[in-house]
């Protein structure tokens, strides 16, 4: 049992979420969302836009209140004791929340001492922050004057400030350039080898994979599978595309592709491609591929074996394709229910 | 004081109103986002010139243009009855900064991130009015050196000229929390930037320009109880400048110093509670 006062956390897993539900007027944006992320671990939510990925965020960061459900973040519930969970956690958004008229070294400074660290204190850890991930040089420079990678890397850094034992990334890399993605990726590696536990959303698979120790896939509010990257994927198979240089040879190089995935093929005629995504269990190989063809008699302009990505993730796992979205347009793929 | 707020040694979580040190981290809170402010305004001085500029304009054009032409009932110089009514103006503009950087946190993420830490939500606010406070003092202090330089004399001794100011800051202060209420309520920088026009004609159907006398009977009634012609009647008042009156005027022109405490006491009241109200709640 764990006394009330000084601890910042307590026993079990950081990150316990049991069915929420969170509705935005005639928005249902979770329906029973279940996740439990334990210690020191790194738990991806990947999802479409309008999946309820922020909103969970939100929640779990106390910016908004469960209409259901039982929220518990460092053993701390959101609502009743949202003051502790407070001072446990690191938030980092959408977008870079940071003064743009002041210097990158003072956000750090008042962020430090908004977490009650004195102004010495304060001043300590920011230069620190500014050294180890190196931003000491544009530390005195106003944050107007950063590049988008930079205020991410800034951002990201302010919610580095308490050393917050469970820390929250929404979408920390979209928008990004590779490099500066890479450079918020090993933070976050860092990070996790240090001992925090991470909870990040994202709508890339690759992103995901690289970082999480667990993924949640996350549609219409729910969690529709969980597990470690490679067991999600190895659930998906390996999307085949091929490019027929001929229109007369779909029916062949439909059965070879299904005999050869053992999956159902898509015809998209006007670009003469034929696709199919293979049985988890099947491997099949890019010279396998084309010797089969070859061996029927199928003419192709092009083949070849992609990864699986998101949308193959979504129509494995329901059937349909990821719905696309505009950026921040979160209720179109929301129906309420009456 | 201190012992009797001490949190339970024993038993459930304390509650967190329990502990020790609350206030005085709510007090660092407010002086911590004072400084935030503050650092703003170091970076871009242009900021305190550029809230000159509306007052200074308006005196050129009704001070010296229109006011070259007028004739204030009761005699008197005009940019004497003028200068109070431009004092009033700077403090009823604390509408502005306000509305637009509440606007602007929100939509820059600042906000959520603030309300993601263990912060005092009424010193969050509180620190943004109180670096207006003292940014607009040092506005408000450039106006009466313009002022005195322009003809514009204080009458009754400093006291009273000190009670003015004071009058006049606490306006301005009030103003802030409306404008971060609108802010918040608004939760978009362009929006806010928009509605911050408006300030001017609410300004103008006062008795800041001209006084309400001749104003068409249903104009007179809406001006003359404006909150804000209470405050230029209070700061006339108390600087000893003329402020004519009609026999018939209401109750908050005839006792314009209390009227504008009672004013201010009561819209703080309001919009106080629903900013904070505002603030915690926002995207819940």
């Amino acid at each position: 049992m764990s006394l009330p006062g000084n601890d910042t956390t307590r026993d079990g897993p950081p990150i316990v979420v049991e069915g929420l539900h969170k509705r935005f007027g005639s928005t249902h944006a979770l329906r029973g969302l279940d996740l439990t992320v334990p210690a020191g671990t790194v738990c991806g939510l990947l999802g479409p836009n309008g999946a309820g990925k922020t909103t969970a965020v939100r929640v779990l960061a106390t910016l908004a209140a469960p209409d259901a459900g039982r929220v518990r973040v460092a053993g701390f519930d959101v609502v009743r004791e949202a003051d502790r969970v407070r001072r446990t956690i690191g938030l980092a958004g959408q977008h870079a929340a940071l003064d743009e008229g002041i210097t990158g070294r003072d956000n750090l400074h008042l962020v430090g001492r908004l977490h009650h660290l004195g102004a010495r204190g304060a001043r300590r850890r920011a230069d620190e922050l500014l050294d180890r991930f190196g931003l000491t040089e544009a530390a005195d420079r106003l944050v107007r004057t950063y590049s988008g990678g930079m205020r991410r890397r800034l951002d990201l850094i302010a919610s580095l400030v308490t050393r917050p034992a469970v820390l929250f990334l929404d979408e920390p890399t979209t928008g990004l350039d590779p490099r500066s993605r890479n450079d918020i990726w090993s933070t976050v590696r860092e990070l996790s080898a240090e001992g925090t536990t991470v909870l990040l959303t994202t709508q890339y698979l690759d992103e995901a994979d690289q970082l999480a120790d667990d993924i949640a896939v996350v549609d219409h509010g729910r969690v529709i599978a969980s597990g470690p990257p490679e067991r999600l994927k190895a659930t998906i198979g390996t999307r085949v595309e091929v490019t027929l240089a001929d229109s007369g040879h779909f029916a062949t190089a439909a059965c070879v592709l299904s005999a050869l995935t053992g999956g159902e093929s898509s015809l998209d005629e006007a670009e003469r491609r034929i696709a199919a995504t293979t049985d988890p269990d099947r491997s099949v190989t890019l010279p396998g591929l084309i010797r089969e063809l070859d061996a029927a008699g199928v003419a192709t302009l092009d083949a070849a074996l992609r990864r699986p990505s998101l949308d193959d993730v979504f129509l494995a796992l329901t059937g349909r394709t990821a719905p696309e979205h505009p950026a921040g347009s979160g209720p179109a793929l929301e129906r309420t229910t009456r | 004081m201190t012992t009797t707020l001490t949190a339970p040694a024993t038993g459930r979580q304390g509650p967190v109103a329990a502990e020790p040190g609350r206030l005085r981290r709510a007090l660092s809170d407010s002086m911590t986002l004072t400084l935030r402010i503050l650092l703003y305004y170091r970076h871009s001085p242009g900021l305190i010139a550029a809230s000159l500029a509306a007052p200074l304009a308006m005196l050129l054009v009704f001070g010296y243009i229109f006011g070259s032409a007028m004739q204030v009932p009761g005699g008197g110089s005009y940019r004497a009855y003028l200068m109070p009514g431009l004092f009033v103006l700077v403090a009823v503009n604390g509408v502005v900064p306000s509305m637009v950087g509440a606007a602007r946190d929100i939509g820059r993420g600042v906000t959520d991130r603030l309300r993601s830490m263990p912060i005092s939500r009424p010193a969050a606010l509180l620190g943004q009015t109180l670096a207006d406070l003292l940014v607009s003092a040092v506005v408000l202090a450039m106006m009466v050196g313009v002022g005195l330089t322009t003809g514009w004399r204080i009458h009754d001794g400093v006291p009273r000229a000190l009670a003015a100011l004071a009058l006049l800051l606490l306006f301005r202060f009030v103003m802030n929390w409306v404008g971060i209420w609108l802010g918040l309520l608004v939760g978009r920088e362009d929006i806010a930037g928009q509605l911050s026009v408006l300030v001017f004609p609410i300004g103008m159907v006062t008795n800041v320009f001209v006084p309400t006398g001749g104003l068409p009977a249903w104009l007179r009634l809406v001006a003359e109880w404006n909150p804000i012609s209470a405050v230029a009647a209070a700061t006339r008042e108390l600087f000893g400048n003329a402020h004519p009156l009609g026999a018939d005027a209401p109750w908050p022109l005839r006792h314009p110093v209390v009227a504008t405490l009672a004013w201010s006491a009561l819209l703080l009241a309001v919009v106080g509670p629903l900013a904070v109200r505002r603030f915690t709640t926002h995207g819940r």
